[in-house]
C-alpha cells in the first residue's frame, strides 16, 4: 500500500509541477531573473504549496501514526551548520545555471530530451559522490541519513 | 510581467502541497525529491520501493496528462553540454550536502517553519538569482 500511495503522490506532485509551469526551466529562470522580464509565478506556487502543506502537516502531526507506516519520520534537526549553507550555495548555483531542480529534472525525463538525461545522470553522480564522501567519514552518518534526520 | 500566470501557479502549487501532505499522511515521509532520489540510488538502502514508485509517478504524470490533451512542453536547456553536466552535478551534490532541495526544504521544511529549511531556501534562492543576474546581465552569456 505504501508503494501505491507513493505512486499517487508522485503523480499529483508531477501534475502540480506541470500545471504550475515549473517543469519548464525557462519559467523558473523567469522567476530568478529579477533584473529581466520578471515572472513572479514561482512565488505564487510556493505560497500555495506552503499554505496547503502548512495546514495539512498540522492535521497529520495530530495523528498517532501514518495510515500505512509504523511511524512518521519528521525531520528532527534544528541546527544551522556549514554543510547546510555550503550545500544550499552549490545547489543554488546549479539551479540558476539551468533552471532545473530535482523534481522537474526527473519529470522532464518523460520528454526524453538528451540534455535532461545528461543533467539527471550528472545529478545522480553528484549524489553518489556525496555518499562516497560521507561514507568515508563515518558509517553512522550514512545510516542516520536514511532515517529521516535529514530534511528532505 | 507578461509571463505571470498566477491562477495556474496557485492550482499547481496547491497540488504540490496536497501531494506533500498525502505522502506524510499515508507513508509518514517527507516529499523531498532529492532525498527520495538519493535513497533510491543507495544500493545498500532498504525499503526503497515507495521512493521508486514516487519517482515513477513524477515521470508518468506528464505522460498521462498528454493523453488527456495536456502536452508537456519540451524543455529549453543551455546549448553548452559542459554547463548541463556541471549544473547537474552541483544540484546533486549540493542538495545532499544541504539536506534538501526546493521540495524538501522549500515546501515541506518551510511549512513546518524549520529554521534549517528557511535558511537553506533563502540561500539557494539568493544564489540562483545571483547566478542568473551574472550570466544574463553582467556577463551577457
Amino acid at each position: 500500500m505504501q508503494t501505491l500511495a507513493a505512486l499517487v503522490c508522485g503523480l499529483i506532485f508531477g501534475w502540480g509541477l506541470l500545471i504550475s509551469g515549473m517543469v519548464e526551466p525557462t519559467k523558473v529562470i523567469g522567476f530568478l531573473d529579477i533584473f529581466g522580464a520578471w515572472d513572479p509565478s514561482l512565488a505564487v506556487v510556493m505560497a500555495a504549496a506552503l499554505g496547503v502543506t502548512g495546514v495539512g502537516f498540522r492535521r497529520v502531526a495530530a495523528r498517532q501514526k501514518p495510515v500505512f507506516a509504523a511511524q512518521s519520520l519528521w525531520p528532527t534537526r534544528t541546527d544551522v551548520d556549514a554543510p547546510l549553507v555550503i550545500g544550499a550555495i552549490l545547489f543554488g548555483t546549479g539551479w540558476g545555471l539551468v533552471g532545473l531542480c530535482p523534481g522537474p529534472a526527473l519529470e522532464n525525463l518523460a520528454t526524453l530530451s538528451p540534455r535532461v538525461i545528461v543533467f539527471v545522470v550528472a545529478m545522480a553522480c553528484g549524489m553518489g559522490l556525496h555518499r562516497l564522501w560521507q561514507g568515508s567519514r563515518s558509517e553512522a552518518t550514512v545510516h542516520q541519513a536514511d532515517e529521516g534526520t535529514v530534511d528532505g | 510581467m507578461e509571463n505571470f500566470t498566477p491562477i495556474s501557479a496557485a492550482i499547481g502549487g496547491a497540488l504540490i502541497g496536497l501531494a506533500a501532505t498525502l505522502l506524510m499522511l499515508f507513508n509518514g515521509r517527507v516529499a523531498g525529491i532529492s532525498g527520495i532520489l538519493a535513497a533510491c540510488l543507495n544500493v545498500r538502502g532498504r525499503d526503497i520501493g515507495w521512493g521508486a514508485a514516487f519517482v515513477a509517478g513524477l515521470v508518468l504524470a506528464p505522460m498521462m496528462a498528454s493523453v488527456v490533451g495536456y502536452p508537456m512542453p519540451s524543455p529549453q536547456m543551455p546549448d553548452s553540454w559542459t554547463i548541463v553536466v556541471i549544473a547537474g552535478a552541483l544540484v546533486g551534490f549540493g542538495t545532499r550536502l544541504g539536506g534538501g532541495c526546493t521540495s524538501g526544504h522549500g515546501v515541506c521544511g518551510m511549512a513546518r517553519l524549520s529554521v534549517r529549511s528557511i535558511v537553506a531556501t533563502a540561500i539557494f534562492m539568493a544564489t540562483a538569482i545571483t547566478i542568473v543576474a551574472l550570466s544574463r546581465h553582467a556577463l551577457g552569456v
